[in-house]
């Protein structure tokens, strides 16, 4: 590891109460939950926080249930229990599948769906479906909690409207009723950042979110309104090209991933018999 | 019973199953310091002025005014520094060494270089500074050509590849008996120990080599090896302490070499039925900023680079080129699998222009026993190209498969390749390489400077000690190299371990059987003590090579392989993903057929990365995706079913008929994952084929 790890602070919380009065306290503290984001940017001495809280033992942040006929997911909840989680599976299978899909046994182990989406990358997996579920994200702070639309919690390239003092605390899923589909393009089969990361709802008014061809996860909203009013799949493919904002960067190019993500709708339109 | 042809239990198994194998990052030394390597950050400039800008306590410092010995990495030129002086000519070029105690003091510590940067060069056919150039000449290529009833012509670019293995370069030097012992992972203990002579200014007895339990080289620690192990013994020698010098993940890829990227051009005649007639072929190979092995790198290429076919008339013209990246150096294959990935390809084209079968092609101008290669060489009974082939293609189903797939998105591809064993030329006799036997209470005690790198040295070497004394293989020790207690066996490289070192411990092993008589070497251990029996590398007869023009014998024999690829694409993501691999190689005798196996497997694995996703992205310079992260290799889940066969053709050359199986596997994949793709109606002629430029292909197709 090249940073020095002994010129790092750890504070262990109890609870979250506990937890939220520390980062009111100190505004400097990086919460950390499975790590394994923040272990990759310590190791290549790139990271800059140095004073950390760690989340991971707070329980009552890992439990999966049904709240007011919505799945509410644990912040804390890993890749792996997610995939377990029958709520999960039974109503959104494109969650499990996105969880299928992070990293290998030891990092689905490991890693939350919370750490994914604070995280930010516009390559998290996770992201696009949660975008396509209208997810909300539940924020608590010591003086309170609130609840953000998923769609309007990333303001742009790895930052999002949480305050240094809130920690995300869940996900709540509306049900979904339509057909869902799901579909990462790695630079191999397994244990890849994604080059394309694709989710879609289906119905009169598809819901289609794409991730990594853009600063954030993109809501397709031009093709998703193309398709209600009546444009092929074809049509609605071209209108995605021109929709997404994807850059040349070390793992793929602006072009493949445009005509990647074309090609995934007409799959989608295709599989589900449009 | 016999132990050659069988899978005795590996010497190095217990202690790496269990964890109890010592690699050289577990071990600590008393007083011992840890180092770091201050690299430059541009590709080509002039060093201006260098700040240290820390506390200098506790800290020994070395620029190139302490180099005791010459101030150069020596291989086979003498040109680049140990420690840039003024000059530097790649990012990451090593231009001051640190050690503390503390290693996190040691990261902190800042040093600021100012720079005069220079306007580097990346483009090989641009460059004008040459390292090497070579030609191959048989017959009279320009004639044949404007014979030719067809003339197919291309080029063929393959890119970088990381080797990867799994322990990143790692050294401990300790300043010990007046001078340095350094410990190491490594794969040529001789190459450092020469090194160290020359940098330090040292005679040969102070300086003593140990190889530590290595996790992998591939090439990577042929020669970067002695880059590591000068920096460190310098440092030790100036604080009078053991110093461990260790590469993370990133400073590895950045810094250290890759395999030669090539531009291949060729131009082949052939007669409207299919007979080659005339093969112009020109290499051009990258070497980055220094000359390390790319002669040699160059002259496996070139040599290989017509293929294992028959041709009158053949002209290679190999160069080397320098530019501004860290220096390439050994990668399993060493040049051969960039000019195979060309010729191959080529010859699929040739099939396409012809409209003829690809596999009947390869069967019409196969070599066959006494036929000459490239360099006139005249090929051997053992010489099996054809039988390979026509077993690869039955057992595929090459033909039914290539008929069924046709029009779906599945393709079927093959590729003919050979590779020579042991030193290109005159290497062998150059390296008079010796090993030795030494009886022992046990029985026999091996000593040679091979390195077990993962790959099966120990146990091989055993087995066949064993049967050439005729001793039961547990009776035979093997242990790590120690230039101070074993002969130079040479270099751990160039598929010679099993034929060429394996050959002389034969010749010990009978000549320890003459003189010890029928006794077990234990028993006449207990009676007469420590009997030691040293034998020195003899070139095989009728064996001539001219350095000069090229022309002869280039190794004493080759291998003979086959490989055939079937690939599916996904239609939406471009992506090509291996479903079925066929590999029959010809090694002359599998002395452990699962060690051969692995061989084969690990090889087509790893030449299936190469074909598919391996990309060294280099941006000014440097490697931009230097982690594991973006830098991806084949999993489990991206290497298909193989059919893996062994033939067993033996070369009177080899110990028990055995050749060479370390590198071929890897000549292979690229070309029948290349040619399995243009089954699919997409012409590609570079690798990595990665899906990227699959999509541009299928839109030019489209
Ligand atoms: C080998 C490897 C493979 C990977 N493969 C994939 C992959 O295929 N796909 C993919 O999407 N990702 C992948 N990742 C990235 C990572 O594993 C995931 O993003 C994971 O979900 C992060 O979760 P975590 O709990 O470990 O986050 P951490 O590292 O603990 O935290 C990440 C960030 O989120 C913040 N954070 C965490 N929890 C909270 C919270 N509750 N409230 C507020 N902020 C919080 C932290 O402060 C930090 O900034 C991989 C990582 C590795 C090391």
């Amino acid at each position: 590891m090249r940073t020095a790890a002994a010129a790092l602070d750890l504070v262990r919380p109890k609870s979250v109460e506990q937890a939220l009065r520390a980062m009111a306290d100190d505004p400097s503290l990086v919460p950390i939950a499975g790590c394994t984001d923040v272990f990759v940017g310590l190791n290549a001495g790139t990271f800059p926080g140095t004073r950390f809280l760690d989340l991971w033992p707070l329980e009552e942040l890992r439990e999966i249930g049904i709240r007011n006929g919505a799945i509410a997911i644990g912040a804390l909840a890993t890749h792996a229990m997610i995939q377990e989680s029958a709520a999960v599976t039974s109503r959104i299978p494109i969650l499990a599948a996105a969880c299928r899909e992070i990293g290998g046994i030891q990092i689905q182990n490991r890693g939350t769906l919370g750490g994914n989406v604070a995280n930010g990358s516009p390559a998290g997996d996770t992201l696009p479906v949660l975008a396509v579920a209208d997810a909300v994200v539940v924020l608590r702070s010591a003086s309170g909690e609130r609840r953000v639309p998923f769609n309007a919690f990333f303001t742009g390239y790895r930052t999002t409207v949480r305050r240094p003092d809130e920690l995300i605390v869940a996900f709540e899923l509306p049900p979904i009723v339509d057909v869902q589909w799901f579909r990462k393009v790695g630079t191999r089969a397994a244990q890849a950042i994604s080059k394309v990361v694709m989710a879609v709802v289906g119905g009169e008014r598809p819901r289609i979110a794409v991730g990594s061809v853009g600063p954030t996860v993109i809501r397709c909203t031009k093709t998703e309104a193309a398709i209600a009013g009546g444009a092929t799949f074809d049509e609605a493919s071209h209108i995605l090209e021109a929709e997404v904002q994807p850059i040349d960067d070390i793992r793929s190019t602006a072009s493949y991933r445009r005509r990647v993500c074309g090609n995934l709708l007409r799959r989608f339109g295709a599989d589900t018999g449009r | 019973m016999p132990a050659v042809g069988t899978n005795v239990p590996r010497k190095d198994s217990t202690e790496k199953v269990t964890g109890t194998a010592r690699y050289v990052d577990d071990l600590v030394f008393p007083g011992m310091l840890h180092a770091r390597t201050i690299r430059s950050t541009i590709p080509r400039g002039r060093i201006r002025d260098v700040r240290l800008s820390f506390d200098r306590a506790g800290f020994t410092i070395i620029d190139h005014r302490d180099v005791t010995g010459r101030n150069v990495v020596a291989l086979i030129e003498d040109d680049q520094p140990l420690l840039a002086e003024r000059e530097i000519r790649h990012v990451a070029e090593p231009i001051l060494l640190l050690a503390h105690e503390d290693l996190d003091t040691l990261r902190r510590a800042r040093v600021d270089i100012d720079y005069e940067p220079l306007e580097p060069l990346f483009d090989p056919t641009r460059s004008t500074q040459l390292l090497k150039d070579l030609r191959i000449v048989k017959g009279d290529v320009e004639q044949a050509l404007a014979g030719a009833e067809v003339v197919v012509e291309g080029e063929y670019r393959t890119g970088h590849q990381e080797q990867l293995y799994i322990e990143p370069n790692g050294v401990i030097a300790v300043p010990e008996n007046g001078g340095v012992t350094v410990h190491g992972s490594l794969q040529c203990p001789f190459y450092v120990h020469k090194a160290l002579r020359i940098a330090l200014g040292l005679p040969d007895d102070r300086i003593r080599v140990v190889q530590t339990e290595t996790g992998g080289g591939f090439g990577g620690k042929e020669e970067y090896p002695s880059v590591i192990a000068a920096h460190a013994a310098l440092l030790a020698l100036k604080a009078k302490r053991p110093v461990k010098l260790i590469y993370d993940r990133l400073e590895d890829m950045l810094a250290t070499t890759k395999r030669h990227p090539s531009i291949v051009r060729h131009r082949t005649g052939v007669t409207r039925d299919g007979r080659l007639v005339a093969m112009d072929i020109e290499v051009l190979m990258d070497g980055g900023a220094y000359v390390t092995l790319s002669p040699v790198v160059l002259s496996r290429g070139a040599i290989h680079a017509a293929g294992p076919y028959r041709c009158d008339h053949v002209r290679i013209e190999a160069r080397a080129v320098g530019t501004n990246t860290p220096p390439n150096g050994a990668f399993r294959g060493f040049g051969a699998p960039q000019t195979q990935f060309a010729v191959e390809v080529q010859m699929e084209r040739i099939a396409e222009a012809l409209s003829m079968d690809p596999a009947r092609l390869r069967e019409l101008n196969a070599l066959r026993p006494g036929d000459t290669t490239a360099t006139g060489q005249r090929v051997e009974a053992d010489c099996s190209a054809l039988q390979v082939l026509q077993q690869a293609v039955e057992r595929s189903d090459f033909h039914g498969k290539r008929e069924r797939y046709a029009g779906t998105n599945r393709g079927i591809g093959l590729s003919l390749f050979f590779h020579g064993a042991g030193f290109t030329g005159s290497g062998e006799v150059k390296l008079a390489s010796r090993a030795a036997l030494c009886t022992t209470e046990r029985g026999v005690r091996i000593l040679v400077g091979s390195a077990e790198i993962g790959q099966g040295t120990r146990t091989m070497h055993a087995q066949i000690v064993a049967d050439s004394l005729g001793i039961p293989y547990e009776d035979v020790e093997t242990g790590l190299p120690d230039t101070s207690n074993v002969p130079d066996s040479g270099p751990t490289v160039a598929s010679r371990t099993c034929m060429v070192v394996g050959g002389i411990l034969q010749r010990c092993a009978s000549d320890l059987r003459e003189r010890i008589g029928d006794m077990h070497p234990r028993e006449h251990f207990t009676k007469h003590g420590a009997t030691v029996v040293t034998k020195e590398y003899e070139p095989p007869h009728g064996i001539a090579w001219d350095d000069d023009t090229y022309r002869g014998d280039a190794y004493a024999t080759y291998a003979w392989a086959c490989d055939v690829a079937e690939v599916e694409m996904d239609p939406d993501t471009y992506e090509i993903r291996p479903i079925h691999f066929t590999a029959v190689q010809d090694i002359g005798k599998a002395i452990h057929p699962v060690l051969v196996a692995g061989q084969i497997e690990g090889g087509t694995a790893q030449g299936i990365g190469y074909a598919l996703i391996e990309e060294v992205v280099m941006r000014e310079g440097a490697m931009a995706n230097a982690q594991m992260t973006n830098y991806l290799v084949p999993t489990t889940l991206d290497t298909p079913t193989m059919d893996v066969v062994i033939v067993e053709t033996p070369s009177h050359h080899g110990p028990f008929g055995a050749k060479g199986v370390g590198e071929m596997p890897i000549d292979g994949p690229a070309p029948a994952i290349v040619n399995a793709i243009r089954h699919l109606g997409l012409d590609i002629r570079q690798i990595p084929a990665t899906p990227e430029r699959i999509a541009e292909a299928a839109c030019v197709s489209a």
